[in-house]
């Protein structure tokens, strides 16, 4: 379904560029839930907004059903990491799901029925009328999935989504997503820099590199659904994979450790 | 308790105050008899002689009129120019120094050369006058407010496929709008300045008008009269503005407060 070729993303020109991607190649098949992770500043945002449409990469190309991806393409749908700045403070709730549907090919009735499913699926019915910012930020993060879903897409893209949500909510809102992706029939590429993250959402884990950032390992995620927060994170299976998952990882990261300590055991400045 | 004191300070400054004054200024008036400084009663006898209602057509409405034509136009033009060139960096870059330009011009200089282009007395010229002037604050501001919109907001909007027109609606404008109505505000007082200016120098009604007769024929009851009245529109199109300000952007007295902004 979605296939990104050798992609590569370099920010500026001569010697202050910045090799945010130098070849990144993975595809997503119908229906899968692929999970993509890789240390802060490797370019994860950078990669969504190449396969989002919103930006052009320097090398390579996105696939999105056999059709090169030029500009947003309508079967994808993105939730961004910043709900705050992505939600629109001046609407409503319902104008905020609504937003993407005006220019749609629908009736009233069937804009209504769309965001009236999904934000009852995502369990905000009650807040339809209240503006973003008086809810929480998890309940925020719900609005910006009730959008996506309202606006069927068959792809959807997800940036570190949860980064900004306490634990508890982060949960609840992981097994929310396992559960409208179910409902919906959906397919997910979801981007965190959360190991166990990672592994407890997807069928399979695209593990990046540093930058200059490439795919390091594509590893499968065989564990069975539905998933429990505890139990699934009980099995011996999720364990070995978590830490096959940290150890490559932990590989990159050795060698900036040791050019971090490099100004602090030298001379104080 | 804290509250009642406050209320109370409140009433002094709004009410009680300003009363002492006029009654202040009455008692020395009345005393010293000069026909340049009638009192405050005389004044408010000649202020409802014309205004309430006899001259109010014939004076106030064109006035009224011209300000809301003007206006309007300044903040149409302010910010269907504006968005683009917020949107557009190189447009900027070749507008900028021109906009600059005429809106560091003092009124008063373009008075002749609007008076003997737009031929004198018409409204054209009062109208195109207060259209200038009260141009730049919206311009500026709608400028400003749509390059400082947060690019997350204008992202969101393509990747859910809103074309440029839409984006334009249902974004840049309200996101820019606080900002813009801000630059309205500046605007509106702007529009009663150029609205006394035009007429006082040439035209045939208006409450400027009323100012130019008064001085020449020496006639001090009908020039307060004016004076207030001025004043009294000011004040009273300003709290309007604000009444209408309140509704409009409640979301963002809301928003602002729970992001600290
Ligand atoms: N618009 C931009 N211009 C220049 N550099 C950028 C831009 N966006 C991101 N970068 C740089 O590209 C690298 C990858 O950024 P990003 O994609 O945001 O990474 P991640 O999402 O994995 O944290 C970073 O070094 C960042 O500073
Ligand atoms: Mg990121």
């Amino acid at each position: 379904m979605l296939e990104t070729k050798g992609i590569a993303k370099i920010y500026g020109t001569g010697p202050k560029a910045t090799h945010a991607l130098e070849d990144v190649s993975f595809t997503v098949t119908d229906g899968e839930f692929v999970c993509v992770v890789g240390p802060s500043g490797c370019g994860k945002t950078t990669l969504l907004k190449c396969i989002a449409g919103l930006m052009r990469p320097t090398r390579g190309e996105v696939l999105l059903r056999g059709k090169r991806v030029v500009e947003p393409p309508e079967e994808l749908a993105l939730v961004f990491q910043d709900y705050s700045r992505s939600l629109m403070p001046w609407s409503t709730v319902r104008n905020n799901v609504l937003l993407p549907l005006r220019h749609k090919r629908l009736s009233t009735a069937e804009r209504k029925a769309l965001v009236a499913e999904s934000l009852g699926s995502v369990g905000l019915t009650r807040f339809i009328d209240h503006y973003p910012w008086q809810l929480s930020g998890g309940m925020q993060q719900r609005v910006a999935i009730a959008r996506a879903l309202a606006y069927q897409p068959a792809i959807l893209l997800m940036d570190e989504p949860f980064a900004s949500v306490d634990a508890q909510t982060r949960g609840d809102l992981e097994d929310l997503v396992l559960r409208v992706r179910e409902q919906y029939g959906i397919t997910i590429l979801f981007v965190t820099h959360d190991i166990d993250e990672s592994v407890y959402l997807a069928d399979r884990v695209v593990v990046l590199t540093h930058s200059p950032t490439t795919v390091k390992e594509i590893v499968g995620v065989s564990l069975p659904r539905p998933r429990d927060q505890i139990a699934t994170k009980e099995l011996a299976d999720f364990i070995n994979l978590r830490g096959h998952v940290y150890r490559l990882i932990r590989r990159e990261l050795t060698p900036v450790t040791s050019v971090d300590a490099v100004p602090n055991s030298g001379t104080p400045v | 308790m804290s509250r009642r004191v406050d209320q109370a300070v409140k009433l002094a400054a709004e009410i009680a105050v300003p009363i002492a004054i006029v009654a202040a200024w009455q008692l020395w008036a009345v005393n010293r008899d000069d026909p340049k400084f009638p009192p405050p009663s005389t004044i408010l006898a000649k202020f409802q002689d014309m205004w309430l209602f006899s001259e109010f057509g014939t004076h106030v409405v064109p006035s009224l009129e011209r300000i809301a034509i003007g206006f309007g136009i300044a903040v149409l033009a302010g910010i269907v120019i504006g968005i683009p060139l917020g949107l557009s960096r190189p447009a900027r870059l070749w507008t900028m120094p021109h906009i600059e330009y005429w809106r560091a011009m003092p009124p008063p200089a373009l008075l002749p050369i609007s008076i003997i282009l737009l031929h004198s007395i018409g409204n054209l010229q009062k109208v195109s006058f207060i259209a200038f002037f009260c141009l730049f604050p919206v311009l500026l501001n709608t400028i400003d407010g749509v390059r400082g919109i947060d690019p997350t907001f204008l992202e969101t909007a393509r990747s859910y496929g809103l074309g440029r027109l839409e984006r334009i609606r249902r974004v840049v404008l309200p996101a820019a709008f606080p900002q813009i109505v801000a630059g309205m505000r500046n605007s509106l007082s702007l529009a009663v300045i150029m609205m006394v200016l035009s007429e006082y120098f040439s035209s045939t009604s208006g409450v400027g008008y009323v100012l130019l007769i008064s001085k020449n024929t020496f006639d001090f009851g009908p020039m307060w009269a004016a004076i207030l009245l001025i004043g009294v529109l000011g004040y009273l199109l300003n709290a309007l503005f604000s009444i209408v300000e309140r509704e409009l952007l409640a979301w963002h007295r809301g928003w602002r407060a729970v992001s600290g902004g």
